[in-house]
C-alpha cells in the first residue's frame, strides 16, 4: 500500500547526527534527485574553485539511482540542492512492504546541525515530498498492519514525548515495566475472582466463610498501589523534562550555596549554622543543555530534632531514587564519620564529588576521598564559581554517554492509561462496598471482572473496539 | 437388502433429554419428524442422578422452559422433592432443584412424545447418516431401512460404542444395561467428524429398608413450591414431599479407597476417555482434596415406586468388593443393600467445535447435533442443546435465520458458546462461574428474557406471550411508582426501620432509595407503603430485584454494552485471513479453522490474543473505511 510521499526529522534535535526519514510511493525518485555518490561528486567537484558547487548538474546522474539497488543497504553520498551540496550523508535504503511504514522509505543521515538538517529536509520537500505530520510514520506503519495498537501507541508516545525523560519512559513501556506492574494487580484479582468462582460452583470444597474481609484488604493493597502509579503519572508529567539530581553532603558543606548558585538566586534558607535546611527542596534548573530536577537534601548526621531527623530520612529516599548524585565535600575540613555515613549510603549510586570551598584552607585530597567513594572529583568553590563549568560539562558528558541512566521507576506515560487505572480504581472501590455493605459474595466479582478488564486495556489483554475507534480518532484518522 | 421407506423433514436420533426437546421443538414448529430411540421404554430415562436442576443446572431448564420447551413442565408433573438452593447468596446464583420421580419423569414425557402432533417414535438403531454433496439426504437404520430426511439431529447421548466399567470388570452396553449404538461412529467418521471419548460416572442404588437414616441429617423440600415452568403456579403443584438425607465420607472410607486405587480403571489406565473435574467420582475427589476429613455424601430417592436410592457424592468406578467396602464405612450405610452397583461409562462424542452457533455441522448442512454427544454432561445442557438444535432444524427447513442466543442473553447462550468456541476435554458441565452476566441471567427472570423469543420462533402461544407482557407493565409501572414515592421521617417509619436494624431517616428519600437498602425488602417496606396495589408474587419478585441491586444490574448491563460491540462485529465470511497483516501464526490457523462469525466470538478462541483483535479490529475498519470512500 503506497501513499503519497512525506519527510520529516526523524532524530531529536541536536547531538551529532540528524536524521530525515522519507516514506511514500515517490520516495526513491525524489532522494535520487537530489543525492550524488561519492564518484560522481569527485569528479565534478574537480577544478572547482568553489569546493561545495558543482557544475554540470545535470549530467550523467541517474536519478533511479536507489531503483536497482538492494533493499537494506546503506550509500554514501551527499545531498545537493540544484548545484549545490548541503551536506556529505549516509543513506539507508528499506525498500517496501520490509519497512517501517511497509513503504519504501529511505533515511537520510546527515552529520550537520540543525541548520543542515532543516537544510535537507525542505530539499526533499522541495523535490516533491510533503511534510510529515506527527506521528505521521507510525501512522502508517499501523494502517499498513505494522505494528499493533499497543506498539503504535508507545511508538506515537516517543515521538510526541517533548523530552529524553518522556522518551525514556515510553520506551519503559515498550519494554513493558508499566505491564509488568499492572498485570501483577491484574494476576492477583485472577486469582481472587477464580477463588470466588469456585466456591460458588463448589460450596462442599471451599469455604468463603471470612473471605470477604480478607478480601477487603486485598483489594485495598490493589487500590494503593494504583493510586500510587496515578500519583506517579502526575509526577512523571511534572518531571517529563530533567536528571533527577540529588545535592548530598554533611550539614554546612556548601550544599544550599550550590543550589542557590546553579538556581542563580536565593531561594534555599542558607546560614552558616549547620542543619538549616530542614526539608528537602526541589528545583528545575537548566544547565548547559541538560534540565536537572534538583533536589537539596538536609545534612546527614546524627540528630535529635525529628523535623531534621525527617529531613534526612526523606534525603535517603531521594538518594535511592536519584539518577545523579551531587556529593558536596567541605574540603576545608577533615573527613570523618558523617562522611563515611554518607559515603555508605553513595555507594551503589552514580554521580561526582564537588571538592567544595577550594578557596579556603584544603585539608582533603582528591586521592583520600577517591579511595573511600570510586567517583570523579571536580575542584569547586561556591564564593568565586570555579568549577561550574567543569561540573556542567561534566555532567552533559555522562548524559550524552549515557552513564546517567534514569531510574527504574514505572511511569504511566498515556493519559489513556491514566484514565484506565483511573476506572479500574473506582471498580475496586466497589467492591470494597459492596464488602463493607455485606452483599453476598457473587457480587464481588461484578466490579472485580470490571476492574480486571480496565486494567487490561493498558496491556492490551483486554481487546476493546472503542479503543481501536478511539485511536483512529486521535491519530489515525484525524483528518 | 436395504429398502427406502417414508420421508420426512427432521429426523431425531436418539429420544434422551436432547432429543426429546430437540423432536417437540421440530414437530411443534410443524415438521413431519421421526425420532428413533433404542427402546422405546427409555425415553426421557434418568440414568444417573434422580433430580432436575441445581446450581446454575436449574437456570438452563428454566430458559428451556421460557423458550417453549418440555422440561420444566415435566419436571412440575413429576418432582417429589423441590429445593431453591444458594438462599443465602445473591439472586443471581439461586438455583432451583427438585428430585424427580425416575419412572413417572419418563412415562410422562413419553406421553408428551407420543400425543404431539407431526411427531412418530420409532425404535431402531441409526447406522449412518447419508450425506450427499455435503447435504443430509436420510438415515439408514442397523435394519437396512433407509429413511430419507432433510435435518438429521444427532443426540446419542453416552450410547456410541458405549462400555461400562466396574473395576476390572466391563460390559459393552448403554447405561443400565440398556444396549449401545455400536454403528453411528463409523459414519461420523466416514463423514470426515472429528469423534472422541469421553467418559463419566454414576454411583451405587442402595435399598432404603437397609438405611440407618438415624446417623444422617434429614433434607426436607421447600414449604413455599417454586415451580419450574413459568406456566405454572405453586398452588396448583402442592403436593407430599419425601426427604433427601445428609451423611459424610470419614477417613475409614478414605483409606479404603487409597487401598485399592491401583484397581480404579481411572488410575490403572483401563480407562482412555477423559472424565468431568466437576462432577468427580469419589476417587476422584479424595485424591484431588486429600486435606479434606469428609466428604458429603446425599441419600436420594429414585421415586416413590421403588426403594432404591441413589448415593449422590459417591459415583466410583472401583471394583464391586472395593464398593461393598467403601459404601459400607458410611455412617448410616454400614449395612446397606447394594442394589445396583457404581459404574463409569465411556462413550463416543464429537468434537463440538465443528458446530456452528445454530448447532448444526460447518461442514455438513442439515446435519445437527445436540446433547452429551457435543461433549456436555447432564440432563438439563442436554435439553437446553436439544431445543435449541430441534428450533434452528425446523428454522433451516423453513428458509429461516437460526436463533443464536448470546453470552449475555442466557445461560444456553453460553452452553453453547463455550461448546463451539472454546471445545471440551471433559464433559462440560454448565456452573455459574462460566456465566460473565449472571447478574441479568437469572432463573427469576428467563421469562423476560426469553419468552419474547420462544414466541417469535413460534413454540410459545399467544396467551402466554400476553400474559408476559402484562407481568412486564405491572413491574415497570410499580418500579416506576416506588421511584416517585417519597417517604417521610415518620414515627411508622422510623419504628419500622429501628425494627430491622436500619439506620433512621434524617430527611425524606423515596421507597426506592429504602428498598436498595441490604436489611430492607420490598415485603418489610409493605406496612409503610398504603398505595401499594395488589401484585402477584413474581411481579413483587422482580420489583424486589431490579431495585434493590439496581447499580450492580447497572454496571452489568455496561459490560453487556461493551461485550455486545465486538459481538455485533461481523467478519464477512469472504475474509482472507492471510490479508490480515500482523496477526500471528497461530491466530491465522485458528481464526481459518474456526471462521468465527463475529469478532466477540474470534476473541473467545484459544490461541488467538487480544493483539490479535486488536489487528483485526483494525483490518475491518479499514475494510469498512475503504468501502465508504469507494
Amino acid at each position: 500500500m503506497q501513499n503519497d510521499t512525506i519527510a520529516g526529522i526523524a532524530s531529536g534535535m541536536g547531538g551529532g547526527i540528524g536524521i530525515i526519514r522519507v516514506s511514500g510511493e515517490k520516495c526513491l525518485d525524489i532522494v535520487g534527485k537530489i543525492f550524488r555518490n561519492k564518484k560522481y561528486v569527485e569528479k565534478y567537484l574537480k577544478n572547482n574553485e568553489k569546493k561545495n558547487i558543482i557544475k554540470c548538474k545535470d549530467k550523467e546522474w541517474n536519478t533511479k539511482y536507489f531503483e536497482n539497488k538492494e533493499t537494506y543497504t546503506i550509500h554514501y553520498g551527499f545531498i545537493v540542492d540544484d548545484d549545490k551540496i548541503i551536506d556529505e550523508v549516509l543513506i539507508m535504503l528499506m525498500k517496501g512492504p520490509n519497512s517501517y511504514t511497509k513503504e519504501d522509505v529511505i533515511e537520510i543521515d546527515c552529520h550537520g546541525g540543525p541548520y543542515v538538517v532543516q537544510k535537507v529536509l525542505q530539499t526533499v520537500i522541495k523535490n516533491g515530498a510533503r511534510l510529515s505530520e506527527p506521528g505521521e510514520f507510525t501512522k502508517r506503519a499501523f494502517l499498513n498492519g505494522r505494528i499493533d495498537l499497543s506498539q503504535a501507541e508507545a511508538v506515537m508516545k516517543v515521538i510526541s514525548s517533548k523530552s529524553d525523560f518522556a522518551l525514556n519512559s515510553a520506551i519503559k513501556q515498550l519494554e513493558g515495566g508499566v505491564s509488568n506492574y499492572i498485570e501483577e494487580i491484574r494476576q492477583e484479582i485472577l486469582h481472587n475472582l477464580g477463588f470466588i468462582e469456585a466456591a460458588l460452583d463448589d460450596p462442599e470444597h471451599y469455604d468463603l466463610d471470612g473471605y470477604g474481609d480478607e478480601l477487603a484488604k486485598i483489594t485495598s493493597g490493589e487500590i494503593s498501589k494504583l493510586e500510587d502509579i496515578i500519583e506517579k503519572f502526575n509526577d512523571g508529567r511534572m518531571k517529563s523534562e530533567g536528571i533527577n539530581t540529588v545535592i548530598v553532603g554533611k550539614p554546612n558543606a556548601g550544599k544550599s550555596s550550590l543550589m542557590n548558585l546553579l538556581l542563580d538566586e536565593e531561594r534555599a534558607i542558607v546560614t552558616d549554622i549547620a542543619g538549616t535546611t530542614r526539608d528537602v527542596l526541589e528545583e528545575r534548573v537548566k544547565l548547559g543543555d541538560i534540565i536537572l530536577n534538583l533536589v537539596d537534601t538536609a545534612g546527614i548526621h546524627d540528630t535529635d530534632d525529628i523535623v531534621e531527623s525527617m529531613g534526612v530520612s526523606k534525603a535517603v529516599d531521594y538518594i535511592e531514587n536519584a539518577d545523579f548524585i551531587i556529593y558536596v565535600v567541605d574540603s576545608s575540613v577533615e573527613l570523618d564519620e558523617a562522611d563515611d555515613r554518607i559515603i555508605d549510603i553513595l555507594k551503589n549510586s552514580n554521580g561526582v564529588i564537588l571538592m567544595n570551598k577550594t578557596d579556603l584552607d584544603i585539608k582533603i585530597t582528591k586521592e583520600q576521598i577517591k579511595e573511600k567513594l570510586d567517583w570523579d572529583c571536580i575542584e569547586f568553590s561556591n564564593e568565586t564559581g570555579h568549577g561550574l563549568d567543569e561540573l556542567t560539562e561534566y555532567i552533559t558528558n555522562s548524559f550524552l554517554d549515557g552513564n546517567v541512566t534514569y531510574n527504574d521507576q514505572v511511569y504511566l506515560t498515556s493519559m489513556r492509561h491514566k484514565e484506565a487505572v483511573e476506572s479500574a480504581i473506582v471498580s475496586l472501590k466497589n467492591v470494597v462496598d459492596t464488602i463493607n455493605a455485606g452483599m453476598p459474595e457473587d457480587f464481588y466479582t461484578i466490579d472485580m471482572m470490571d476492574a480486571y478488564k480496565k486494567l487490561g486495556l493498558i496491556n492490551g489483554e483486554t481487546a476493546s473496539e472503542d479503543l481501536v475507534n478511539k485511536i483512529f480518532k486521535d491519530f489515525c484518522m484525524g483528518k | 437388502m436395504s429398502y427406502t421407506y417414508e420421508s420426512y423433514d427432521v429426523i431425531v436420533i436418539g429420544a434422551g433429554h436432547a432429543g426429546c426437546e430437540a423432536a417437540l421443538a421440530s414437530a411443534r414448529l410443524g415438521m413431519k419428524t421421526l425420532v428413533f430411540t433404542v427402546s422405546v421404554d427409555s425415553i426421557a430415562m434418568m440414568p444417573c442422578n434422580p433430580n432436575v436442576g441445581g446450581s446454575s443446572k436449574g437456570h438452563l431448564v428454566r430458559e428451556v422452559d421460557a423458550l417453549g420447551g418440555e422440561m420444566g413442565k415435566n419436571i412440575d408433573k413429576t418432582f417429589i422433592q423441590t429445593k431453591m438452593l444458594n438462599m443465602s447468596k445473591g439472586p443471581a446464583v439461586h438455583s432451583l432443584r427438585a428430585q424427580a420421580d425416575k419412572k413417572e419423569y419418563s412415562r410422562e414425557m413419553r406421553k408428551v412424545l407420543e400425543n404431539t402432533d407431526n411427531l412418530t417414535i420409532k425404535q431402531g438403531e441409526v447406522a449412518e447418516v447419508l450425506v450427499e454433496n455435503s447435504e443430509v439426504t436420510g438415515v439408514r437404520t442397523t435394519s437396512d431401512a433407509i429413511y430419507p430426511c432433510r435435518a438429521v439431529i444427532m443426540c446419542t447421548g453416552t450410547y456410541l460404542k458405549a462400555r461400562c466399567i466396574y473395576g476390572d470388570v466391563s460390559n459393552y452396553t448403554g447405561p443400565n444395561g440398556l444396549s449401545a449404538a455400536n454403528h453411528l461412529t463409523d459414519s461420523l467418521i466416514k463423514l470426515g467428524i472429528e469423534v472422541r471419548r469421553f467418559k463419566t460416572g454414576t454411583p451405587a442404588r442402595v435399598d432404603k429398608r437397609t438405611i440407618d437414616f438415624s446417623k444422617m441429617e434429614e433434607q426436607k423440600g421447600d414449604e413455599n413450591i417454586v415451580p419450574f415452568s413459568f406456566t405454572n403456579s405453586p398452588e396448583d403443584l402442592e403436593r407430599e414431599q419425601v426427604s433427601c438425607w445428609l451423611t459424610y465420607t470419614n477417613k475409614e472410607t478414605h483409606k479404603i479407597i487409597m487401598d485399592n486405587i491401583d484397581r480404579s480403571p481411572l488410575y490403572s489406565g483401563n480407562i482412555k476417555g477423559t472424565g468431568p473435574r466437576y462432577c468427580p467420582s469419589i476417587e476422584d475427589k479424595v485424591v484431588r482434596f486429600a486435606d479434606k476429613e469428609r466428604h458429603q455424601v446425599f441419600l436420594e430417592p429414585e421415586g416413590n415406586y421403588t426403594n432404591e436410592m441413589y448415593v449422590g457424592g459417591m459415583s466410583s468406578s472401583l471394583p464391586e468388593d472395593v464398593q461393598y467396602a467403601m459404601y459400607h464405612s458410611v455412617p448410616g450405610l454400614e449395612h446397606a443393600n447394594i442394589v445396583r452397583n457404581a459404574y463409569a461409562i465411556e462413550y463416543d462424542c464429537i468434537n463440538p467445535v465443528q458446530l456452528k452457533a445454530s448447532l448444526e455441522f460447518k461442514k455438513i448442512s442439515g446435519f445437527f447435533s445436540a446433547g452429551q454427544a457435543n461433549g456436555s454432561s447432564g440432563y438439563e445442557e442436554a435439553a437446553a442443546q436439544g431445543i435449541i438444535a430441534g428450533i434452528n432444524a425446523a428454522r433451516k427447513l423453513q428458509g429461516k435465520e437460526p436463533i443464536i442466543l448470546d453470552r449475555s442473553q442466557a445461560y444456553i447462550g453460553v452452553l453453547i458458546d463455550d461448546l463451539i468456541t472454546k471445545g471440551t476435554n471433559e464433559p462440560y458441565r454448565m456452573m455459574t462461574s462460566r456465566a460473565e452476566y449472571r447478574l441479568l441471567l437469572r432463573q427469576d427472570n428467563a421469562d423476560l428474557r426469553l419468552t419474547p423469543i420462544g414466541h417469535e420462533v413460534g413454540l410459545i402461544d399467544d396467551e402466554r406471550y400476553n400474559k408476559l407482557l402484562k407481568k412486564e407493565e405491572l413491574i415497570n409501572k410499580e418500579i416506576d411508582r416506588l421511584n416517585k414515592k417519597t417517604i417521610g421521617a415518620r414515627k411508622e417509619v422510623q419504628k419500622l426501620l429501628e425494627e430491622n436494624n436500619s439506620t433512621l431517616l434524617q430527611s425524606g428519600t423515596t421507597m426506592a432509595e429504602l428498598l436498595k437498602r441490604p436489611e430492607l425488602s420490598y415485603d418489610i417496606l409493605e406496612t409503610i407503603d398504603e398505595d401499594r396495589p395488589e401484585l402477584p408474587d413474581d411481579v413483587k419478585e422482580q420489583v424486589n430485584i431490579n431495585l434493590k441491586y439496581e447499580g450492580y444490574i447497572k454496571r452489568q448491563l455496561r459490560q453487556v454494552e461493551q461485550f455486545k460491540k465486538l459481538e455485533n462485529k461481523k467478519i464477512p465470511e469472504s475474509i482472507d485471513y492471510d490479508e490480515v497483516y500482523s496477526l500471528r501464526k497461530e491466530a491465522n490457523q485458528k481464526l481459518k479453522e474456526f471462521r468465527p462469525e463475529s469478532v466477540g466470538q474470534a476473541s473467545r478462541i484459544s490461541g488467538v490474543s487480544p493483539a490479535d483483535i486488536s489487528v483485526l479490529l483494525i483490518y475491518l475498519e479499514k475494510l469498512e473505511r475503504t468501502k465508504i470512500g469507494g
